[in-house]
């Protein structure tokens, strides 16, 4: 229905109205994947990520900063702590436009 | 950068562009760091912006600020699956001036705001990020920024720099928060015609309608959904604790689809064209998470400092009231000529005795009462639904039956004793 296509139903068509100005450089980075593949079975900050930035890809995880609202959850929600997390670079990272 | 200011504002939120303004109207040499593109490129709110305390800063503001609608009604939504209990108040003198409060988009809001600071004179500095307060003999100088020849120094850093606070953490005046101290929330701006709006809001051009959803919108997690009403669009969003939402697996984009599809809600949105997507914490462990607010040559204001009323979704006017008060405080400081901690104490003094201060001491076990004992959320709003079915069916049955089935029916799956203790309890709490 065409009615369901602009209300953004998906993550992806969300995040497609979002405007980023990207970095090259991550501003957020994994400690020790060996800590998501051993000691992490749930693997919170896949799941609840507001950007879907975090993919486990069966024994690395795949950080698509990117897309990244820098909101701090995957900071705090991380129960092993171990996601480095910075501000993107002045002016870089997520720009919103309205509210 | 090179240069000496009075006063260093880290953040061009509410909180940081309101001290900027106050110091700067004072005569203060101020420095404004900002590390978007613009103020309000980082900044999410549902949209309520409160009259008294913008108005203490700048007096008759509507006549000139973006503002989207005067809100004249005010509703809640107490929502069960398929039914809901509401509640509302609706007044057209709040549609007048001096008005109650106002929906607005804060990327242009803080656009405007942060104009007005620059205006008083205060130097504004975008897409630069502070990366450390610049301690010496544990006295805050001044701050780096991932600018080439970044550092800048002044007599006093003000941290306005919102909920995530690395400048605040990095100090020491507060550890990393807790999953339950934080809200996790997501919304989405969805335009729609003005004419649209106001026939199915029920109001005209410039009056605009607030709701707040309480029960299913949040799958009994702690938190609410909101509707807000701009000129020609709405926000719609929902949030929950950080914590709730990790016990839950819950995805908050699945969690708002399923607030936008709820029957209650569906029909507001109808036709509605997603225009942005938004995500923000908003710091909700109250009284007893705030950090540290006051050290030497450093205060700490706004959502930095966990000051927000989560029971009645106040957050920017108490970032604005911190950010103001924090400016008296330095303007002070600035004529004794001492930066202190003991002089500049008298903020963190002001703030406890203002409004920010007394209505965060009045709610402090909230969010850790409601946290804790979840059916509130998850059976308290379904059996007020269940009893209102009740009672409104016309059945035959006489309606004192039908209020003593009703008391029966709250009793009978808790027991008598668990609900007198769980109403005496929320009314500890909120009273
Ligand atoms: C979804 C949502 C709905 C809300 N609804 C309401 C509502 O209806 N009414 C209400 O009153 N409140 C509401 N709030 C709360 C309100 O938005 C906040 O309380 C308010 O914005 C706090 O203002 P602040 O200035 O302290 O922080 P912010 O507005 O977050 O501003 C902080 C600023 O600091 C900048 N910054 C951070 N770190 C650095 C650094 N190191 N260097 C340079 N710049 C930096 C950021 O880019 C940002 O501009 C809501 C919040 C959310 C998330
Ligand atoms: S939550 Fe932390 S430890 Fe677990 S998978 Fe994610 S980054 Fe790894
Ligand atoms: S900061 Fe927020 S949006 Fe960015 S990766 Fe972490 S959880 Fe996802």
């Amino acid at each position: 229905m065409e009615g369901d296509e602009i209300m953004a139903k998906t993550i992806e068509e969300k995040q497609y109205l979002v405007r980023f100005r990207c970095d090259t450089k991550s501003h957020l980075e994994v400690k020790d994947e060996n800590v998501c593949l051993t000691s992490c079975p749930d693997k919170d900050c896949t799941i609840f990520c507001p950007a879907d930035v975090y993919k486990w890809e069966g024994d690395r995880m795949h950080v698509g900063f990117e897309g990244c609202h820098e909101c701090g959850s995957c900071r705090i929600g991380c129960p092993y702590d171990n996601i480095k997390w910075e501000y993107p670079k002045g002016g870089h990272g997520i720009v919103f436009r309205l509210a | 950068m090179g240069d000496r200011f009075d006063v260093i504002v880290v953040g061009a939120g509410p909180a940081g562009t309101s001290c900027a303004y106050t110091a700067a109207k004072s005569g203060l040499n101020v420095l404004l760091i900002e590390r978007g593109e613009y103020p309000g490129s980082k900044n999410v709110m549902g949209g309520i912006l409160y009259r008294k305390q913008m108005e203490e800063i700048i007096p008759e503001f509507w006549k000139e600020a973006p503002l989207e609608r005067p809100v004249v009604e005010q509703r809640f939504w107490f929502m069960d699956r398929e039914s809901m209990v509401t509640s509302s108040y609706k007044g057209l003198e709040w549609g007048r001036e001096p008005y109650n409060n106002f929906t607005v988009l804060r990327a242009k809001f803080d656009q405007w705001f942060a104009s007005k600071a620059v205006e008083q004179g205060a130097l504004l500095i975008n897409e630069t990020v502070v990366t450390e307060c610049i301690v010496e003999d544990g006295r805050v100088v001044g701050v780096r920024t991932d600018r080439p020849d970044g550092d800048v120094y002044a007599d006093v850093v003000v941290l306005a720099d919102g909920v995530n606070s690395l400048l605040g953490k990095s100090l020491g005046f507060h550890k990393e928060w807790k999953p339950d101290e934080v809200a996790l929330t997501v919304m989405e701006v969805m335009n729609l015609p003005k004419k649209t709006i106001n026939e199915r809001f029920n109001v005209e051009d410039n009056q605009g309608v607030s709701i707040e959803i309480f029960g299913d919108s949040t799958q009994g997690l702690l938190g609410t959904a909101f509707l807000y009403t701009n000129k020609d669009s709405l926000n719609i969003g929902v949030g929950t604790t950080l914590s709730g939402m990790i016990k839950k697996k819950l995805k908050p984009y699945h969690l708002l689809e399923y607030v936008k599809t709820h029957p209650m809600v569906k029909p507001y949105l109808e036709g509605g064209e997603t225009a942005e997507y938004l995500a923000h914490l908003i710091p909700e462990g109250g009284y007893k998470s705030v950090p540290r607010l006051v050290g030497d040559g450093v205060v700490i204001v706004g959502d930095a400092a966990q000051f927000v009323n989560a029971i009645h979704r106040e957050g920017s006017n108490m970032a604005m009231s911190s950010g103001k008060m924090a400016a008296e405080a330095i303007v002070r400081a600035k004529e004794i000529g001492d930066f202190t901690e003991r002089t500049l104490d008298h903020y963190r003094k002001e703030l406890y005795r203002s409004f920010v201060g007394k209505d965060l001491k009045k709610y402090k076990d909230v969010t850790h009462t409601f946290e804790d004992h979840p059916q509130y959320m998850a059976d308290y709003i379904p059996m007020l639904n269940k009893a209102a079915n009740k009672f409104f069916t016309v059945d035959g049955s006489p309606k004192k039956q039908k209020q003593s089935d009703i008391i029966k029916g709250f009793t009978k799956d808790k027991g008598k004793i668990t609900v007198a203790r769980d109403l005496i309890r929320a009314w500890k709490v909120m009273k």
